[in-house]
């Protein structure tokens, strides 16, 4: 057991994300929410969607890292020129994504900080299909440093639809608002305190909820039953290393630390 | 009237004038019609409007100092995620932009495409798109009564696409694992121009087999170009990947040395025979592989 790494464990924290999803597109962005969506699917929601990552349908994950380019086995089609109509204008996908700050309303940024619209101080991305998936499908995020550059009283540009009543317009349709889960190297969070307040439902073995609150910069409700977050089992370790072939995910987390973190 | 649609390169350019707003095929490093990117970066065309999945495209002719205003929902390279040479422009403020979602952006060459002033959409509500942008809303006729963002027509004087085949007449084949929104920038221009890796006489005569392959009819098309490797450095399946070497050494030279001029005739070159010999001619093309994700 004191071989099992922390990044294995927030796989299998954000593979339980996915759980019972149905037949929807689960996208991970990034080597963990990947290997999570592809652990979901090979245990516990085998009926998930998912892609090789550029175009084709996959009922086996893809492994990250390199393979050949025709080792993937498509059993069907899904590009960017339909993606819209089938996976996200229909709801039916749960993404789960990092982007650079989220906010106390679960608004997402990935545009730029600093700045103005037309000067940023530091460019990003831009929004990308952002707004539209967090209008019309599930999203989780996962974020492997939880600190309070990340987790931030109001995002700079807001790039992701979250709970803030003060974005609410008269009339639009907001039912397809639906932010499940926040996995960190500390803790797991959802959306389910008071007025869709972020709480901590598990803290990592040997991680207080006096540390997670410290490391954001906002306040954070504290689910009733709150738990430790449980490790991987023996067969879900074996998918997930069957799924990054080249441990890619130990690089994910600075130093690549231990599940359970040595007495002080 | 005349039914053969070749130009040249240069012919293509001097189609397009100054403060035209031109539309790019491709995403991303994908896809990308770069020779014709690049001949407009040997021309003194200035003051575009440029609306694209943007990459490497629209980070060069920011660089360079032609646009005057980008739409855009992101600018990326993939492996080198944010865009070195469109983030210096903006952070230099020099652009005036419109940021759109992904989606958002493919509904307003929906809209530009059938004539629409708009499209509606929920895309856009809660976030700073619509404030910033300066999107409107309207609110739905019927009794549900729902409040939608108006997506304006994105409305495109020209658009530029690279596609696997053509014929002189503009008979397209376009094929590979996905070809994004490259149907819509040609239905939502006035004039579309494309550049292709084989050019044929007759598509009927060489590959009736690949009929379905014809993504956009020939009436988008106006003028057609035999450019192969003209989509390098970004990728054109089935027949090569992207050049990440030639990206990177790209993206670097936005630090060191940093300006566009000292670096622009070695990533444009004095002509695209040049700029293919300078990066190892076809066979170091054809060479680069298909990229795994």
């Amino acid at each position: 057991m004191s071989d099992i790494t922390l990044v294995d464990l927030c796989i299998v924290a954000c593979s339980e994300a996915f759980r019972g999803n149905g037949e929807i597109v689960a996208t991970g962005v990034g080597p963990v929410p990947r290997v999570a969506a592809g652990l979901a699917k090979l245990t516990h929601t085998p009926e998930l969607m998912m892609t090789d990552g550029e175009a084709y349908l996959v009922e086996q994950p893809v492994p990250l890292g390199p393979r050949k380019y025709d080792d993937r086995k498509p059993a069907g089609h899904l590009p960017f020129s339909r993606f819209f109509d089938s996976a996200v204008w229909s709801g039916r996908r749960h993404a789960m994504v990092t982007p650079t700050q989220l906010d106390r309303f679960g608004q997402i940024n990935l545009s730029y900080m600093g700045g103005t619209y037309d000067k940023p101080k530091t460019q990003m991305l831009g929004v990308r299909g952002f707004p539209g998936n967090t209008i019309y499908h599930p999203n989780s995020f996962f974020f492997p440093v939880h600190g309070p550059r990340v987790f931030v009283p109001q995002v700079d540009m807001i790039s992701g639809v979250g709970y803030n009543p003060a974005k609410r317009v008269a009339g639009g349709n907001f039912s397809g608002v639906n932010l499940r889960r926040i996995v960190t190297n500390l803790c797991v969070m959802d959306f389910g305190g008071p007025e869709n307040q972020i709480r901590v439902i598990s803290l990592h073995p040997g991680v207080t909820f006096e540390e997670v609150q410290a490391a954001t910069g906002f306040e954070l409700a504290r689910a009733e039953n709150m738990e430790t977050t449980r490790l991987p089992t023996a067969e879900e370790l074996a998918v997930i290393a069957s799924l990054d072939p080249h441990n890619i995910r130990a690089s994910v987390l600075k130093d690549n630390p231990p599940a359970v973190r040595a007495a002080a | 009237m005349s039914l053969d649609k070749r130009m040249s390169a240069a012919e293509i350019v001097a189609q397009l004038s100054d403060g035209m707003t031109l539309g790019i095929g491709g995403w991303g490093p994908r896809r990308k019609p770069m020779a014709l990117v690049r001949e407009i970066l040997r021309s003194d065309l200035k003051d575009l409007t440029v609306v694209a999945y943007g990459g490497a495209d629209v980070g060069m002719l920011c660089a360079a100092g032609k646009v005057r205003k980008l739409v855009f929902a992101f600018v990326s390279l993939d492996a080198i995620p944010l865009e070195p040479w469109f983030r210096k422009s903006r952070e230099s403020g020099a652009l005036e932009v419109l940021e759109l979602d992904e989606g958002m952006f493919q509904w307003g060459l929906k809209a530009a495409a059938f004539g629409l002033p708009f499209l509606p959409t929920r895309v856009g509500l809660g976030t700073d798109l619509a404030e910033l942008g300066g999107l409107k809303t309207v609110q739905s006729p019927y009794d549900d009564a729902e409040t939608l963002i108006a997506m304006p027509a994105l409305k495109l004087d020209a658009a530029l696409i690279h596609v696997n085949r053509s014929d002189w007449r503009g008979n397209v084949q376009v094929f590979g694992p996905d070809t994004y929104y490259d149907e819509w920038f040609a239905k939502a221009a006035a004039k579309t121009y494309v550049s292709c890796e084989e050019l044929v006489d007759r598509m009927e005569d060489h590959y009736p087999e690949g009929a379905q392959d014809n993504l956009f009819e020939r009436c988008f098309v106006s003028g057609v170009v035999e450019m192969p490797c003209g989509a390098h450095p970004s990728s054109m399946p089935p027949h090569y990947g992207w050049d990440m070497k030639a990206f990177k050494a790209y993206a670097d030279s936005a630090r060191d040395p940093g300006d566009w001029a000292q670096v622009a005739s070695r990533f444009v070159g004095a002509s695209e025979a040049e700029y293919l010999e300078s990066i190892g001619g076809k066979e170091a093309v054809a060479a680069l592989s298909l990229p795994i994700f």
